[in-house]
């Protein structure tokens, strides 16, 4: 079990392996689908020192608002990764992203993103949503609440121990072709 | 050895001490145009998106105890069950993905359907306000969030299906189906020459692994497979997420169609997928099938892929005014 903690180096970053469990700590930002098609196409500035050498979570929580106003999280489990494919390879290289948190692991032009910036992409368990929630310890900021709504918007918090399984590293690996190619084969077998 | 976590569910008497509905609570059937189902809606809500069903736990507990001790898929699973036991305990919900919110009705005559849904529509509001809920709803093309699970246009979500029936009692059954697992469910139009599979159940056969090799873990595997053979487009989708309310381990009546199931549910945790794709010998938890009836020039086949999170409850209100869950 590999300790991490946010900021993560470049260096640090391409020491992972694909099936290094990971606790990671620190800092991370949430981003989905409305945050990675705004983070391509307009490349906001003012996200640049939010993210250099963090972590990106995909993720939509379930929030919720305490009466002396500060949020806590309910339930946040990772959301389906190949929805960000188009975006993800480029995110990474205009912020200088050093992780990737989602489920369902990415395609071909985020490993090679990987490979070129020095990143790697973490699976989470998906469903998890309050074992993982329990491990989000304090929520810093929440940004696009209004534009994007609370699934959508970029919520910048600590993690304590957050598990996770290194599925594709920089060097071009990837335990989800391993594992699709086998089940291809057998699926082959299976029907032929 | 490593842990195995045993996910022991809190005892009636604490779920009954949550309820969101008052212990005396009692309604009266032989006034169905009165009737408020708001209350017992709210707490449907609050059981299936917090306790997931002892069949499925079952399910995941063999599925555990089916991979190598301490592997990858074991932690997972094991992590699974923490999860279950977790979102228990403190009523939170299983996941963050509280899903799509399919609703069926099933009632005697008399009751007003559209006064049904306002009630079921009040319950989800108020569900979405206390956190049971994420705000899952948007607007198809600008993605706006109103935050309360309504579609303002009363058709898109929550889905409501009512169905009268010649039973004195109601039933209302929910199934909370998360944005993931219902990306990778797919339909077939048979023959599909693509998959070599032809119009028979070896073609379905083709079909259902076909659709889980593409699926790998992004469903969250280990699944459930809600498959219906025939129908049209619409009917035959449908079909397949009815058939997931089955519990798991209640045979198909059709016997043929139970030997099914349980030989392409051992077929599917061959191909290696396992817990959310990591490998492993759990890839699914059952399979499910029903059969329809069709138009001679069509052949569906409709896979419906429900999440291990496979969140479901029904309520009952008897004849005589009180409600129970299952």
């Amino acid at each position: 079990m590999i300790r991490l903690t946010t900021p993560i180096t470049e260096a640090q970053a391409r020491q992972l392996k694909v099936g290094d469990e990971v606790l990671l700590n620190g800092r991370i930002v949430l981003s989905r689908d409305a945050g990675h098609k705004y983070m391509k196409e307009q490349k906001p500035e003012w996200l640049k020192p939010i993210l250099e050498n963090m972590v990106i979570y995909h993720c939509g929580p379930v929030v919720k608002k305490h009466e002396d106003g500060h949020w806590s999280f309910v339930a946040a489990g990772p959301t389906t990764s190949i929805r960000e494919e188009t975006y993800q390879a480029e995110v990474i290289e205009t912020y200088k992203v050093r992780g990737v948190i989602g489920k369902g692991g990415m395609g071909k032009k985020t490993s090679d993103g990987l490979k070129h910036t020095g990143a790697v992409y973490l699976h989470a368990t998906g469903g998890a949503g309050s074992l993982l929630a329990e491990r989000v310890k304090r929520v810093v900021d929440v940004k696009m609440m209004e534009e994007f709504g609370s699934p959508e918007a970029f919520w910048i918090v600590e993690v304590e121990d957050f598990p996770l399984v290194v599925t594709m590293d920089s060097h071009g690996d990837s335990l989800h072709e391993i594992v699709a190619q086998k089940s291809q084969e057998r699926a082959k077998a299976l029907t032929a | 050895m490593s842990e195995c976590v045993i996910p022991t569910l809190t005892s009636a008497e604490v779920v009954a001490s949550r309820s969101v509905l008052p212990a005396n609570w009692k309604a009266d059937l032989a006034q169905p145009q009165s009737l408020d189902l708001t209350l017992p809606a709210l707490e449907l809500l609050r059981r299936s998106t917090s306790r997931l069903p002892q069949d499925v736990i079952d399910a995941l507990v063999r599925g555990r105890d089916a991979e190598e001790d301490g592997s990858r898929s074991f932690n997972t699973l094991n992590d699974m069950l923490r999860n279950i036991r977790l979102a228990d305990g403190q009523v939170s919900p299983l996941c963050q993905d509280t899903g799509t919110l399919i609703f069926w009705v099933r009632h005697p005559f008399g009751l007003r359907q559209r006064q049904a849904k306002q009630q079921i529509r009040a319950a989800v509001a108020e569900a979405s306000a206390r956190s049971w809920l994420r705000p899952n709803c948007v607007e198809a093309l600008s993605g706006k969030n109103l935050g309360n699970n309504l579609d303002p246009f009363l058709e898109g979500h929550p889905i409501v299906h009512f169905e009268e029936w010649d039973r004195p009692e109601i039933e209302i059954s929910i199934m909370q189906k998360g944005g993931g697992c219902e990306n990778v469910g797919a339909q077939y139009r048979l023959p599909d020459a693509a998959i070599g599979a032809g119009r028979d159940l070896k073609g379905v056969r083709k079909c259902i692994i076909d659709m889980v090799v593409k699926a790998q873990g992004q469903g969250c595997s280990p699944g459930i497979l809600g498959v219906a053979i025939g129908g049209d487009r619409v009917t035959s989708y449908e079909k397949s997420k009815e058939v997931i309310l089955r519990k798991l381990g209640t045979p198909n009546p059709n016997p043929a169609m139970d030997a099914f199931e349980k030989e392409i549910t051992r077929d599917l945790n061959s191909l290696g997928i396992g817990p959310m794709g990591y490998g492993g010998n759990t890839t699914v938890l059952g399979v499910l099938v029903e059969e329809m009836y069709r138009h001679p020039a069509s052949f569906f086949v409709s896979i419906s892929y429900m999440c291990w999170s496979s969140r479901r409850n029904s309520l009952t209100i008897a004849s005589n005014g009180t409600v129970s869950f299952d």
